[in-house]
């Protein structure tokens, strides 16, 4: 398994591994930081922190507690909210664009560049109201089963089946 | 365990979203490492997600990755990273250390060396010191001889005897100088060449009637005395003395044509 091995290296400050692994994840990153902070600069320089942080932190994800993609996802958002929530941000932020990320990616020129591009483009077009949410609370922000439960007024159980049936089409449309 | 109903139960999804329990994601671990077909549909559910935020990213983040590598001291900045960790490593105290260590040995060698030229300065002076004591001990026995001489040459009882040369050796002389009361005699043998190697002088003492000679010894030393004189035992009647060139060793009779010097006591 590549990613294990690249992980493993990782821990051992390996600087070849980590650029791997900057590669394969840096773009998703950026999106979600993005998505949360709704600035250039500032989700650029979330994004250093973050990686940095992975850097050092390295040493305390095992991957018996989740997958790497999650363990670097979930930093990534808790360091793009707390950005949120400083006071420097508040005051300079005053009224936080409400998009989710299906506007993003609709209006994302630089998505043209990018394989599957037309894809992703032509799934958010479709996507079902219910999915967006979903989507969006789950991943983009990182909210728990029961803090996306009440945001959506939905048992827990109807959330993990919509959840799966919006990821199903999502692969359909990006991985076939 | 139904595996197709635990994948179609939408746990995976929120396995790769992070909101399990950790008991849960523990699970899900362990099945993905028992069942292929969990771990597949994990890696595609990711692979989509992956895609999915992705492509809310507006920029191109290989800037950021430089930036990143810089701050965390990546490649070109890891050589001088190496070099301010060794650095310290090498600070004043060691090189202090390696001076001190130098001078201490270099005054060492620079001891040994004095202790050496003092040792071989003592046994040079212990080499004249003991050449000095011999050349005083040698005075010495000089001394006594002299005075030896001195009190012989100032003494009544001795009688003197001047030895002529004879013959072939004409030129040659020698004096005795007879100590009766002491039975002996000094030879004073200035006047005779060096013998010849393999020869010694025999010194004879003579009756003249009838002629009789009697052997008074040979002078085996005569080369290396100095100042020639000989102390010889004589116990007899001498009336004449006489010393004669002999094989080493001496002989029995006197060689008479190797005869060097004469001399008759005169009657008193």
């Amino acid at each position: 398994m590549e990613l294990d091995q690249l992980v493993e290296k990782l821990k051992q400050k390996d600087e070849k591994a980590f650029e791997k692994l900057y590669n394969m994840y840096s773009d998703s990153m950026l999106g979600v930081i993005y998505n949360i902070v709704r600035d250039h600069d500032i989700a650029q320089e979330v994004m250093q922190d973050v990686f940095i942080k992975a850097w050092h932190k390295a040493d305390s994800y095992s991957s018996k507690k989740g997958r790497f993609f999650t363990w670097i996802l979930n930093i990534a958002r808790n360091a793009a909210i707390d950005k949120t929530r400083s006071k420097a941000f508040k005051n300079a932020k005053q009224n936080l664009n409400s998009d989710f990320f299906v506007d993003i990616i609709e209006g994302n020129e630089n998505l043209d560049d990018k394989t599957d591009a037309i894809g992703i483009k032509k799934f958010v077009g479709k996507l079902a109201e219910k999915c967006k949410t979903v989507i969006e609370l789950l991943y983009f922000k990182g909210y728990t089963q029961s803090e996306a439960s009440e945001a959506l007024d939905m048992p827990i159980g109807t959330i993990k089946t919509r959840n799966r049936n919006c990821i199903q089409e999502l692969r359909n449309m990006v991985l076939n | 365990m139904d595996i197709k109903a635990y994948i179609e139960s939408g746990i995976l999804e929120l396995y790769v979203a992070g909101t399990l329990s950790e008991k849960e994601n523990e699970e899900v671990y362990a099945l993905m490492q028992k069942h292929p077909e969990v771990l597949q549909e994990v890696l595609e559910i990711e692979a989509a997600i992956v895609k999915l935020t992705a492509s809310t990213s507006q920029r191109d983040s290989d800037h950021i990755l430089q930036r990143i590598k810089q701050t965390l001291g990546f490649d070109g900045n890891k050589d001088t990273k190496v070099v301010s960790i060794a650095k310290p490593k090498y600070n004043w105290i060691t090189y202090t250390g390696w001076a001190a260590s130098i001078v201490l040995a270099a005054g060492l060698l620079w001891t040994v060396n004095q202790n050496k030229q003092l040792q071989s300065d003592v046994q040079i002076a212990e080499t004249q010191q003991s050449l000095l004591e011999t050349q005083i001990a040698n005075s010495k026995n000089s001394l006594e001889d002299a005075n030896v001489l001195i009190s012989v040459l100032r003494d009544d009882n001795i009688t003197k005897v001047p030895l002529a040369g004879q013959g072939n050796f004409a030129s040659t002389f020698a004096k005795v100088y007879w100590d009766k009361d002491s039975d002996r005699i000094f030879l004073d043998a200035q006047g005779l060449p060096d013998p010849p190697e393999g020869k010694v002088y025999q010194v004879w003492s003579l009756t003249l009637t009838p002629l009789t000679p009697t052997s008074l010894g040979t002078i085996d030393s005569f080369t290396a005395d100095a100042n020639k004189i000989f102390e010889i035992k004589n116990a007899n009647e001498s009336e004449a003395f006489g010393i004669t060139l002999e094989p080493a060793g001496g002989s029995e009779s006197p060689t008479m044509d190797q005869l060097y010097t004469l001399g008759v006591v005169s009657a008193s």
